[in-house]
């Protein structure tokens, strides 16, 4: 049974959705300038200016005002966080200066670390692997990347995308050679620490530890992905 | 001027004429051009969907090891330019982030303290160089042919840009000062979809064919990009997107330096031509002669 706590300024809401709400204004908290959400006018100017906004389940808009009535967890099984390509069209235009971008960025972080791991918007699977490809080398070389990419993702995608890869590598465009930095061990040492001061690690959720390393890519259990909300696209 | 120079990880391989391109162009118009010694990823959108504090950490290496140097960084890579323009400004404004990632390059025998300008291509060649300086070397006019100027979404957003967010002009001007037809272009800041190309290609063509067919109506013969994904994005999915969308759009996208090259008296060679996959001689038959050097 969902238990529930008092949350002042909210209500009551369920323990899980409190835990989210807590590690958000943690994320938020660090965004320059993020706290300014709660001067949303939910206006839409935000929804209006993205490109992609057809294509999403909640809308910018949308996402903050489930932000504002305590559903979080709606929208980290959203498709919306992972439609979004970080084009600032919002944020530049956002009357109230919110930082939506960044505020979607801190979400995805939030999404990720709980393993959510949706096949059909493999976000996930563009960040393990270049993570992983700058853990190697210290840089991110394109095959290799897209290799990683290919081998979280699925190969099917690979298929698509072979004739316009040929073509690539006939222009010289495809450099096979990593370029390995020679402060690989320094750059490490950088990282590890860096990762011991992240916000993750302190905030424990829904009875998991976020998981910790991710330079190392940590193994997290792949987790079904929540059907995207009834919505349907416009 | 001396600048150092970031060239970023694209630049290592699918957009090597935006490199070869780049230097040529410094070169010609007498500008130091230093790579980096050691630079490492600037850890792109894809590190920060992950570790912010790592992000910014990574990140910062390249600035620590910049601001060493004690000139403006150049970044042509639009992702790289708004990433370490974004790392700075986070480390300048949240003093806690900027402890932490102290604490992070410590290990490193690294600091960084916030003294360093990091700057895009276009804003060195227009602000630093000058129109006018340029003009002076400018040995082949591209008079006739018809240009879309594209800037894409990040170097005049998030943040500090150095020119209008919604109506850029300095690449318009650039362009047509060096004789090319600047096309009216209603979708040069819209964006190309980035990373989508990748994860969910269905919105990621639908918004390039967008792009590019209004750059074919508005007259255009060749788009001129400023950031590698961009180009990628536009150039190399125009058969996917004619198959999906049913449309026979084929334009050369190239960067604006080789453009820019091309004028200054560069051969095909020094900036790239042939690795284009959609040649845009046609673009230049206006002045053919004086290219096949």
């Amino acid at each position: 049974m969902a238990t529930a706590v008092a949350v002042e300024g909210v209500g009551r809401m369920e323990t899980a959705e409190h835990e989210l709400r807590r590690a958000f204004l943690a994320e938020v908290e660090e965004i320059p300038g993020g706290k300014r959400i709660s001067r949303c006018l939910q206006c839409g100017t935000c929804t209006g200016s993205c490109p992609v906004s057809y294509a999403m389940d909640l809308s910018p808009r949308e996402l903050i005002a489930r932000f504002r009535a305590g559903d979080i967890q709606s929208i980290l099984s959203s498709r919306t966080i992972w439609i979004c390509a970080s084009c600032y069209s919002c944020t530049t235009r956002c009357p109230a200066g919110i930082k939506v971008t960044d505020i979607i960025y801190a979400l995805k972080r939030m999404a990720l670390a709980r393993g959510i791991r949706p096949s059909r918007y493999p976000t996930f699977a563009v960040a393990e692997s270049f993570l992983d490809q700058v853990n190697r080398y210290g840089r991110m070389n394109e095959p290799r990347f897209m290799l990683g990419f290919y081998r979280r993702a699925g190969f099917g995608r690979a298929f698509k995308a072979m004739p316009m890869a040929v073509r690539m590598f006939f222009k010289g465009r495809i450099g096979i050679k990593a370029s390995r930095i020679k402060g690989l061990d320094s750059l490490r040492k950088i990282m590890r620490r860096a990762e011991q001061l992240e916000i993750g690690v302190e905030h424990e959720v829904t009875g998991e530890i976020a998981p910790v390393g991710y330079g190392v890519v940590a193994a997290r259990p792949p987790r079904a992905f929540p059907a995207a909300s009834a919505r349907t696209q416009a | 001027m001396r600048y150092t120079y970031y060239p970023g990880c694209s630049l290592e391989s699918a957009a090597k004429a935006y490199d070869i391109s780049l230097r040529t162009v410094f070169r010609l118009l007498g500008h130091e051009l230093n790579e980096l010694e050691d630079w490492n990823c600037c850890g792109s959108t894809a590190y920060t969907s992950v570790a912010e504090t790592t992000a910014l950490a990574v990140c910062a290496r390249n600035l620590a090891l910049a601001e060493q140097q004690g000139v403006d960084l150049v970044a042509p890579c639009s992702a790289c330019y708004t990433v370490l323009n974004k790392t700075d400004q986070f480390l300048r404004e949240q003093p806690e982030l900027r402890s932490k990632v102290a604490e992070a390059l410590g290990e490193a025998g690294l600091s960084y303290k916030g003294n360093l300008r990091i700057r895009h291509p276009l804003d060195v060649l227009m602000n630093d160089v000058g129109l006018d300086a340029i003009a002076l070397k400018t040995t082949q006019r591209l008079e006739g042919v018809k240009v879309a100027p594209y800037y894409g979404c990040q170097i005049v957003r998030p943040e500090r840009s150095f020119d209008d967010r919604e109506v850029p002009m300095l690449l318009d001007e650039m362009l047509s000062s060096l004789g090319a037809t600047v096309v009216d272009y209603a979708m040069k800041v819209r964006c190309c979809g980035g990373m989508l190309m990748t994860t969910v290609d269905d919105v990621a063509l639908k918004l390039c064919s967008e792009l590019l067919q209004c750059a074919v109506d508005s007259g255009a013969d060749v788009i001129a990009t400023t950031c590698p994904l961009c180009q990628i994005n536009l150039e190399a999915y125009q058969d996917q997107i004619n198959r999906r969308f049913k449309t026979k759009i084929r334009i050369p996208v190239v960067f604006f330096t080789q453009l820019l090259g091309l004028a200054l008296g560069a051969s095909r060679a020094e900036v790239a031509l042939d690795s284009q996959l959609i040649p845009f001689e046609p673009a230049l038959a206006p002045l053919a002669e004086a290219v096949h050097v």
